[in-house]
């Protein structure tokens, strides 16, 4: 080595790699002002213009010039003292004189090589790629000879569905091809980066974009004389084509290196060690001509991180070049594709959750670890938003939200309508009454079109069990079609062309207080068992008004209809209301006496209260009306309305309690008794963090701190359960109240029909923090109207059993026969159970 | 008051109940020689109709409980169950074929509903 202080550096390729390598060395002598060596740097470039961006080499097709594409113009390495030979390939490396010698005879010291070949195209041992009209993607002058060929061409093809290949195959269409071909031999596009669903996406857009995709397909031969004329496929098939792009893959460009006695890999590249040396320490090799890790990194990024790692070491630093995430986000002719972590790993090894939506091109599927924490990888097609963020997420291990499918529906917006249950995987069972799954109603809708609940009913059987699907179902119905690019309004059914909402809004500015008017006034025809239930609870929501009165009992849904749930075998249940879970031993005898006196069948139910079941439609007025005597109120277990506010026991009891979770409770539970909304709402206090009352799966949850409550909103137990949300801490009891009254008259004038608070929330574009905004910050000025609207229901409260049992025409509606009143129904049977009675099994 | 009047040799019309005690666009359930029929004041379209009380589909004695309509201009009520729905005119259901149920002829005279079994 020479023993003055100038260190000799000779770099071998000017591509890419090769200038950054340049850029950082001399960015880093400068910021080292008292830099104890000095530099001399050659480059030798074989292409004959200086280095360029080969990442948007393609965007020369759209215009841009080679000048456009540099990296550096010629005159920046003469400013910068850089001895740039262009045209003029290094031919022959001697390590004992440590020199290089090129093409043209210069022959040239160094102290460090730094080997930045970069690679060349694949090209397969085809018969026939020597042919005229056959090239390569790789270099500006490949593109400069295409782009005369294409002249006289009119089909063109590309051999390759990779990156690369794609890119070339986008060439081709700017070209002005007629035709443009993709022939991939694997059964996928992109196979290295995106998994089978990612491809079968992504071959959809392009072939919307006019290419013409063949999978699983191999080349035997490149026919014409001396020009192509087509392609001879294995499997017998032709394709006519007068122009050829071959884009099978790279081989890094390692002969100098093999020619010097340097450690090359079989199938091609330099070996390196982690510092990036070759067998002989003093030449390095960077870039896509460097094995390092037993790979070959083909991206741009990896590369530039070898130059940093080689320049520090020469700047006396030390630094290991890593295995490199191969992560990688581009557009494809128009299309997002992204692919990170590990695309490709599959349950159960992990989680995978997916998001498609075809009309619009989009794919997403993440891989979650086994235990929900981390995000291990994923492909984002047709929309890479979140690319960075969730690349993020799996480099750095972030720990993930509870629901994790967040991550690729980001703010769950109005947009994506139905992504919830569209992102839940194929075989998801939705109806499990019929064993039907997510797959199956999908094709029934895709493919034979049933895009209603009725025909689906029919070609399904889903939702003629216990109806519980239903939701989930036309959540399906609609997301499948805005997959399919079909507009979806949300009417309410062919009687009446409006939303809920809209509806609701024209109902209260026209102050209409029964069906009939609704109907004469904004519907068709005579209505049916879908708008009568809707019209009927949005008159509730809006008036409070006693359900069975002024002909309205004949729109209320089945339970409304005798404010009593019907059971099998045609009876009742009767639930009064126990605020909070709260209840004195003497009513609990009523409770009992009751039960006893009519028949009925006593359990404890899930919500903190009594059930009494098998009541005759007959005795339902007496039941009630003993009930009433004693102090009870309905509770609402019939309606779409309010239903339990359970309670922990709080301060009262418990040692642990920071709050009274059970006056809290009752006080809840009081205030909004009887208010009627899309769906039923359900409460719970807990007494501190230990959550007893299980708040976080309420649609509005109260959880004690240690200076108030936390309120969370949007929980939903059920088909698809999903925790509430935070949307206030601390707050004290009124501020709580406040903020529950904005939320729930906020939820009872924009959800649609039986959409719980949860899929309510989902929908809502913006999400939590768009809630927030509303009934926290008040940024559409509507709280105090809000709170004014809730009120005035509340004032009107009145118990509609006790209002029923007082009034003999309404009370006269609960018989069996109209023309034998005290007759009950003869077809009621049951059976006995544990010393109680149960209904007889359906026939 | 099972008042019978004699229309042909097949029909038998039966006193049912009062109009008025059909509640508008709604049904009640009537017992007639000992079989339950639903009878239906489909006020909107100013027509009655009656049909077996008993859905087809879990034998359950409800349909006069359940809530009438139209789907595309053809009457017909839905099972408060399961919510199969039926053609009010054919007795056809229109949710699954496998189901039907007999419809019976109405009529009003005098405010007193009679059907004819
Ligand atoms: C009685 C009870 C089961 C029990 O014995 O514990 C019950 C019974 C019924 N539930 Fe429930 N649910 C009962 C607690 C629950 C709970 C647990 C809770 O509230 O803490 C849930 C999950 C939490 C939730 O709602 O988010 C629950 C989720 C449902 C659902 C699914 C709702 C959803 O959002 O998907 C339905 C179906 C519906 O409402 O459309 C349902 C519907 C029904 C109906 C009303 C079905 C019907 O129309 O006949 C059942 C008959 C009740 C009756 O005849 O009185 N029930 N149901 C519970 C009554 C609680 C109460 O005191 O009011
Ligand atoms: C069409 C296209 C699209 C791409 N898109 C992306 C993308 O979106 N993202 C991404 O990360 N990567 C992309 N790449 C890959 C990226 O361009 C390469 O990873 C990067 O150029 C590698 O840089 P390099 O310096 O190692 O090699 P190169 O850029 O190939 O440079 C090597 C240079 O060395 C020269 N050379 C070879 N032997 C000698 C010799 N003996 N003497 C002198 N010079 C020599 C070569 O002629 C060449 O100029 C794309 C590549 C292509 C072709
Ligand atoms: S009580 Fe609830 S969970 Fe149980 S069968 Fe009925 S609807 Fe289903
Ligand atoms: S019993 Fe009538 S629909 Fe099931």
């Amino acid at each position: 080595m020479n023993t003055n202080k100038t260190k000799r550096i000779v770099v071998v390729g000017n591509g890419m790699v090769g200038y950054k390598f340049c850029e950082k060395l001399l960015s880093r002598i400068e910021s080292q002002a008292e830099s104890h060596f000095d530099y001399q740097v050659t480059v030798f470039g074989e292409e004959p213009r200086a280095a360029y961006d080969r990442v948007h080499l393609s965007s020369y097709f759209e215009g841009k010039s080679a000048d456009d594409l540099l990296l550096a113009p010629v005159s920046w390495y003469e400013e910068n003292a850089i001895s740039l030979y262009l045209s003029d390939p290094v031919v022959a490396i001697d390590r004992e004189a440590r020199t290089v010698r090129s093409h043209h005879g210069h022959v040239v010291d160094y102290d460090y090589l730094v080997l930045a070949t970069g690679s060349g195209a694949f090209v397969p041992p085809i018969s026939g790629v020597e042919k005229e009209g056959v090239f390569v993607y790789r270099t500006i002058e490949d593109l400069e000879m295409m782009d005369l060929y294409a002249k006289r061409a009119r089909k063109g093809a590309v051999i390759g569905g990779g990156l690369l290949g794609l890119e070339a195959a986008k060439a081709l269409l700017d070209l002005g091809m007629f035709e443009a071909h993709v022939v991939e031999f694997a059964p996928r596009l992109m196979p290295r980066q995106i998994d089978a669903a990612g491809s079968d996406l992504l071959k959809n857009q392009l072939e919307e974009l006019g290419l013409h995709v063949h999978l699983s397909k191999s080349t035997r031969e490149i026919t014409g004389e001396d020009c192509i004329d087509g392609l001879q496929f294995e499997d017998g098939e032709k394709l006519d084509v007068d122009m050829l792009v071959i884009s099978a893959g790279i081989r890094p460009r390692d002969e100098l290196a093999r020619h010097a006695g340097l450690e090359t890999h079989p199938r091609g590249g330099i070996v390196v060690n982690e510092r990036l040396q070759t067998t002989d320490p003093a030449i390095y090799a960077i870039g896509e001509c460097a094995l390092a890790h037993h790979m070959i990194y083909g991206l741009v990024a990896p590369g530039y991180e070898m130059a940093d790692v080689v320049v520090t070491q020469l700047m006396g630093g030390e630094k290991d070049f890593k295995p490199y995430d191969m992560s990688t986000k581009l557009k494809l002719i128009g299309v997002d594709v992204a692919s990170f972590g590990d695309p490709f790993i599959e349950e159960p090894a992990c989680r995978t959750i997916r998001y498609e939506n075809k009309a619009k091109g989009v794919y997403k599927r993440i891989n979650i670890s086994e235990d929900g924490k981390h995000l291990l990888g994923g492909i984002l097609i047709g929309d890479a938003e979140q690319y960075n963020m969730l690349l993020q997420a799996c480099k750095n291990k972030t720990i993930l939200p509870p629901d994790a499918e967040d991550l690729i529906l980001g703010l769950r917006g109005g947009e994506e309508a139905g992504a919830g249950v569209m992102s839940l995987p194929d075989e998801a069972l939705i109806c499990s009454c019929e064993a039907i799954t997510k797959q199956m109603l999908c094709h029934e809708v895709e493919v034979n079109g049933q895009t209603t609940i009725e025909t689906l009913k029919k070609s399904t059987k889903a939702c003629t069990g216990c109806g519980g699907c239903t939701p989930l179902v036309k959540d399906l119905i609609q997301g499948v079609m805005k997959a399919q690019g079909l507009y979806v309004r949300n009417i309410i059914c062919e009687h009446f062309d409006y939303s809920r909402q809209e509806l609701l809004d024209l109902v209260k500015m026209n102050d209409l207080r029964t069906y009939n008017t609704v109907l004469d006034k904004f519907g068709t025809g005579d209505g049916c068992e879908t708008c009568k239930p809707v019209v009927a609870s949005l008159l509730a929501s809006l008036w409070n008004e006693n359900v069975l009165e002024k002909g309205r009992a004949p729109v209320q849904d089945s339970n409304d209809r005798f404010l009593a749930n019907l059971q099998k075998g045609g009876t009742y249940s009767v639930v009064p209301r126990i605020p909070g879970g709260e209840i004195t031993p003497e009513k609990l005898i009523v409770i009992g006496a009751v039960a006893q006196k009519y028949g009925l069948y006593t359990k404890i139910t899930g919500g903190q209260r009594i059930d009494m079941f098998g009541a005759h439609l007959g005795d339902l007025p007496a039941i009630w009306e003993e009930l009433i005597a004693a102090g009870f109120e309905s509770g609402h277990a019939y309606g779409k309305a309010l239903r339990t506010v359970k309670s922990c026991v709080g301060t009262t009891w418990c040692r642990y309690g920071v709050q009274d979770a059970v006056s809290f409770a009752v006080r809840v539970e009081n205030r909004y008794k009887g208010l009627r909304s899309p769906h039923k709402l359900k409460s719970a206090v807990s007494g501190c963090t230990r959550e007893c009352a299980e708040a976080q799966s309420k649609d509005f949850g109260i959880i004690a701190t240690e200076k108030g409550w936390n309120l969370y909103v949007c929980g939903n137990g059920g088909t698809k359960p999903q925790h509430a949300q935070l949307l206030a801490t601390d707050v004290d009891d009124e501020t709580c109240i406040k903020l529950i009254d904005r939320f729930l008259m906020f939820y009872i004038k924009t959800a649609e029909p039986l959409m719980r608070t949860a899929p309510w929330l989902n929908k809502m574009e913006g999400g939590i923090t768009y809630l927030k905004a509303v009934v926290v910050g008040d940024v559409l000025g509507i709280a105090e109207e809000l709170e004014r609207e809730i009120q005035a229901l509340i004032n009107v409260y009145e118990c509609e059993w006790k209002k029923v049992v007082e009034t003999p025409e309404l009370r006269k509606q609960f018989t069996h026969f109209v023309n034998a009143p005290a007759k009950k129904d003869p077809t009621i049977a049951f059976e006995e159970l544990r010393g109680q009675k149960r209904a007889k099994e359906w026939a | 008051m099972n008042l019978t009047i004699e229309q042909n040799d097949t029909l038998t019309w039966h006193l049912a109940c009062q109009a008025s005690d059909v509640p508008e666009d709604g049904g009640v359930c009537a017992l007639i020689e000992g079989r339950q029929v639903a009878i239906f004041n489909f006020a909107r379209r100013v027509e009655w109709y009656a049909t077996d009380n008993e859905c087809p589909h879990r034998q359950q004695m409800a349909l006069s409980r359940g809530m009438i309509g139209s789907q595309g201009g053809e009457p017909k009520v839905a099972c408060p169950f399961h919510k199969k729905t039926f053609s009010l005119q054919t007795g056809k259901c229109l949710s699954d074929e496998e189901y039907g149920i007999n419809t019976y002829a109405v009529k009003v005279e005098n405010g007193l509903v009679y059907v004819a079994l």
